[in-house]
């Protein structure tokens, strides 16, 4: 059997490689996913006091540590029994907008337009994100940066650290704004609005207008028929911070919608002894293989999953753009893997108004910022959306508040299973019997991958922007008998 | 208010042949890689001195390219995140032999960082926790991830997964030290600076891209010179005033015995520092002068009422260790 | 070979040593289990060199100093049982028995009490067994 291996994956946080598998006659027999890297968060929180880990939980990933400290500190929240003050919890979601901003901006221009704007099979050398600025303009290029620098500015202004953010106590936060601060706030809030509209128009002119890229994500090998799943606010609309998280079938139909302390009614995870990173699915359906289907518990947690599990966007541009979305695409709920793309558009339009509209409500400058503490610790969940999927903490604590236990379900955790099977669906579709692959044909075979957002989301960079691939061919005796490299 | 443009307004000329750079990852979050993408619009500047040649998160070169590459053709290596496994190992091994100057960038690479807590406990106790006791985990059959398991198609690996976390040194000998969780990209660029302008680099071995002078001298918080506590509160449990230290209103801060280079960035936001930025110079156990310190400060002389305020300090060695346990002394728990 | 306590003992100059110094020329017979290391003050005694006891390869350390209000240097010995209160509870959390720490009171005309004080702590570390620290931290598993 011949096989593929492309290690390590590139342009993504974090460490992975991808096993194709190949028949006699040159067709895809099975693709795996592996995750080579486990670091064990969930052993050494243990004996921590709690308050410490919304700080400790960034360093599970620096591209979204403001998920995993939003996460943790609703968890810690609810160990001590309490909600966080109207202020802090708008400065919050205020920092958490700002977080969606930057890394969905980073992510749309470094890791998806160069497959859109440059093509998905046009020179590797040019499909990056300079390919990006010379077919667009290179002005946009340096609004990139400066708007995920704005992102960042507000980032440190809240929490303290622009990256490993440190503001959430139990019961609210550690610093508020004054008036000067909200206005530079406001303001960039509103260059960033404009930027995400602009954002949208590029993906009008250059993937909508398109008639072959509307073609490759309508009709190419990147749909998986899955159950969806995001966080939604008490009106079914998408929200990143709080809420029920609900999850809907391959139809549209709802299958639950969970409070955060449900969690486990309704998830559980699998281990395989290939990948150290576990297979969460649906628990009342339960695990059938990596297949498609209602009959089958994998699902996806994406800004498709989240936009399919939803009754629409909170915000009036966002929810044009939703609305819009659908009609395009033929109905709620997409399953054209590529659409996450647009999804991600719909989001990042709304985490710009949300972020303006908040930078401009008369509780933002409050100074009640922490609810007093009365309750013995205890146990508590806090369940956010990181920008690539429903991220729970989960933590069991000592009546001194030391922690005794933690589970954590990360956000492209959810996604293992859905990747895998979008790679061999990608792969199986595009590695033609008799022919060996391509540049072009290996790029697409990545964009099935790539759509996930994988936990890595900034390559602002003019520097080649394809994979690395090499294809070793091996003969039956395991020679190699041909290697193409690009 | 971070604005990278100023740190490089008087562009040093562009040299003929570029820096050959490469920024690698161990057992890490990332959060270094996007401590060097926050210089922002400046990123075009340093591309004009740079080519950067190796960097997983970003470009598409492989573990074979490295290999193919003359040794030492690598100018300047940006190594982060700690050793936790086999695969972490042998490319920080690799790195060394392609590199000229190989740093050790970032907490988890200088001092083993917050991996480095999993050195409170083992591998086993780790894979029993995070494969088998979950909550959410049901996994009947005992199922444990593979160094080597062969399906149906062929074999598969996964890399050992050590029952110890190291920083790098452990394993490659380091030039330079870039401490910070992550390093603050003012300091980079002071460090870039130094390097691309061919200036008298420090003697190799050294921590760099730091200032002279500890967090407690870059704090902006009013301090007095007797510092007395009564009693250690968790940040919960007091409403800290904004402006008076917070070691003096009994708040645990690492700030006496940490060195100083991010700015004070938590003590921005009001919350104490944890120590990310490493011990002062010339320290042999990075946890033991502020256990001293903290000591010292202890405002009784009464065995039994010292014994009482000490249980103030609820996490002894995840607080004071709590970036750099698998280079302190007491490197891992006991077995 | 059978296992036989070490036990650094770190004194300070002006009653600790001085009292260990009268059990010697008094020929009061005691443990050899002790090594000894002088400091001027129990103030001195960082937490470092504790540390460095055990990873050299310590069964035990005791630390001793003047009797409270009697430090030559007025306050050095609170600071030591400070420190020392710090740092045992560390010690526990990485795994190291309380009982392999000692603080103790010893002043110039102690010589009985310090060789019994010794005597005490080598029989417990007997029973409890040589300390694992040097060999954990020698071996990177």
């Amino acid at each position: 059997m011949k096989r593929i291996t492309i290690d390590p994956i590139t342009r993504l946080e974090g460490h992975g490689k991808i096993e194709i598998f190949l028949n006699d006659a040159g067709g895809v027999d099975n693709v795996y996913f592996q995750i080579p890297e486990l670091r064990g968060f969930e052993t050494f929180c243990e004996g921590r006091p709690v308050e410490e880990l919304p700080q400790i939980v960034t360093k599970i990933c620096g591209v979204c540590p403001g998920c995993h400290h939003m996460a943790s500190g609703k968890a810690v929240d609810a160990v001590f029994g309490v909600q966080p003050t109207p202020t802090a919890r708008k400065l919050r979601e205020l920092f958490y907008a700002a977080h969606y901003v930057h890394s969905h901006i980073a992510h749309f221009y470094a890791l998806a337009a160069p497959d859109f704007v440059v093509g998905p099979t046009a020179d590797p050398a040019k499909r990056n994100v300079i390919g990006v600025i010379e077919a667009v303009g290179a002005a946009v290029g340096t609004e990139v940066l400066k708007h995920r620098r704005y992102a960042q500015e507000i980032q440190k202004l809240l929490g303290g650290h622009q990256t490993h953010v440190v503001m959430n106590l139990p019961g609210g936060v550690s610093r508020g704004l004054n008036e000067e601060e909200r206005k530079g706030i406001e303001e960039k809030a509103k260059s960033c609005l404009e930027f995400a509209k602009f954002s949208i128009k590029i993906f009008n002119d250059v993937v909508l207008a398109n008639k072959t890229y509307v073609d490759i994500i309508l009709n190419g090998p990147y749909s998986l028929n899955l159950y969806s799943m995001g966080l939604v606010d008490e009106n079914n609309l998408v929200n990143f911070y709080d809420g029920k998280v609900r999850v809907v079938d391959q139809e549209g139909k709802e299958h639950c919608k969970y409070a955060p302390n449900e969690y486990r009614d309704w998830i559980e995870e699998r281990v395989e002894p290939w990948s150290y990173l576990k297979f969460p699915y649906l628990k009342q359906i339960g695990w059938k293989g990596f297949v498609e289907g209602p009959d089958s518990g994998v699902y996806q947690a994406t800004p498709l999953g989240r936009l399919n599990a939803s009754d629409g966007m909170a915000t009036p541009l966002a929810q044009e753009e939703y609305e819009r979305m659908y009609a395009t695409l033929g109905g709620s709920p997409v399953h054209a893997t590529l659409a996450m793309h647009w999804a991600r558009l719909v989001e990042l339009l709304y985490a710009a108004e949300h972020l303006l509209a908040l930078s401009q409500d008369e509780e933002i400058c409050g100074d009640d910022l922490r609810t007093p503490l009365t309750n013995t610790p205890r146990e508590g969940v806090g369940i956010v959306e990181a920008q690539r999927g429903t991220l729970t903490h989960h933590y069991w604590t000592d009546s001194n508040g030391i922690v005794e236990k933690a589970n954590i379900i990360v956000g492209t955790t959810n996604n293992h299973a859905a990747i895998c099977m979008s790679l061999k669906k990608a792969a199986q579709a595009l590695i033609k019997e008799g022919t060996p692959p391509d540049q072009g044909v290996l790029n697409m075979v990545e964009m099935a991958f790539r759509a996930y957002d994988p936990c890595f989301s900034c390559a602002t960079h003019s520097l080649p922007g394809h994979m690395p691939l090499e294809v070793n061919f091996h003969a039956p005796d395991g020679d190699i008998v041909r290697s193409v490299r690009r | 208010m971070n604005d990278s443009t100023k740190n490089v307004a008087t562009p040093p000329p562009v040299p003929k042949k570029k820096l050959q750079m490469a920024v690698y990852w161990g057992a890490a979050c990332g959060g270094c890689c996007v401590s060097v993408l926050d210089v922002h619009e400046a990123l075009f500047l340093v591309l004009e001195h740079a080519d950067l040649v190796f960097w997983p998160i970003a470009l598409d070169t492989k573990y074979k390219d490295v290999e193919a590459m003359p040794d030492k053709s690598i100018d300047l290596t940006l190594f982060n995140g700690a050793i936790r496994n086999s695969e972490n190992e042998h490319i920080a091994k690799l790195l060394r032999q392609k590199s000229k100057v190989l740093v050790a960038y970032g907490s988890c690479a200088h001092m083993g960082g917050i991996p480095g807590l999993a050195n409170f406990s083992t591998k086993e106790k780790l894979f029993q926790r995070v494969y088998k006791d979950t909550e959410s985990t049901v996994n009947p059959d005992n199922i444990r991830p593979q160094t080597s398991y062969t399906v149906p198609e062929g074999e598969l690996t996964l890399p050992v997964f050590y029952n110890d976390v190291k920083p790098l040194d452990k394993v490659v000998d380091v030039d330079y030290y870039i401490p910070g969780c992550p390093p603050q990209t003012e300091r980079l660029v002071d460090v870039f600076k130094l390097i691309v302008t061919g200036a008298t680099l420090p003697p190799a071995g050294s921590v760099v891209g730091v200032f002279d002078k500890g967090q407690c001298d870059c704090c902006k918080r009013t301090k007095s010179d007797n510092k007395k506590i009564k009693k250690f509160y968790r940040p919960w449990q007091i409403q800290d005033d904004g402006e008076t230290c917070l070691l003096e209103q009994g708040i645990i801060c690492m700030g006496p015995a940490t060195r100083g280079g991010c700015g004070a960035r938590c003590i921005d936001a009001n919350m104490p520092c944890r120590g990310c930025y490493g011990p002062p110079p010339d320290v042999a156990d990075p946890g033991a002068k502020m256990m001293s310190a903290i000591g010292t400060m202890i405002d009784s002389d009464d065995p039994m009422e010292i014994q009482e305020i000490v249980k103030g300090v609820v996490d002894p060695g995840g607080t004071f260790y709590r970036f750099s346990l698998p280079s302190a002394l007491l490197r891992r728990t006991v077995q | 070979m059978s296992y036989e306590p070490k036990l650094v003992a770190f004194l300070c100059n002006w009653c600790s040593y001085t009292g260990a110094d009268l059990a010697g020329t008094s020929r009061t017979k005691y443990s050899e289990s002790v090594r000894i290391v002088r400091v001027m003050c129990s103030g001195r005694i960082d937490p470092t060199f504790v540390l460095k006891a055990f990873r050299e390869g310590a069964d035990g350390v005791l630390i001793s100093g003047c009797h409270p209000g009697d430090c030559h240097y007025h306050e050095g010995n609170y600071k030591a049982l400070r420190r020392y209160h710090l740092l045992t509870p560390y010690l526990v959390q990485m795994g190291i028995e309380p009982e392999r720490i000692r603080l103790e009171w010893v002043s110039a005309s102690e010589g009985n009490r310090f060789a019994q004080i010794v005597d005490e702590m080598t029989a417990t570390l007997r029973t409890m067994g040589p300390s694992k620290v040097q060999a954990t931290m020698a071996n990177y598993a």
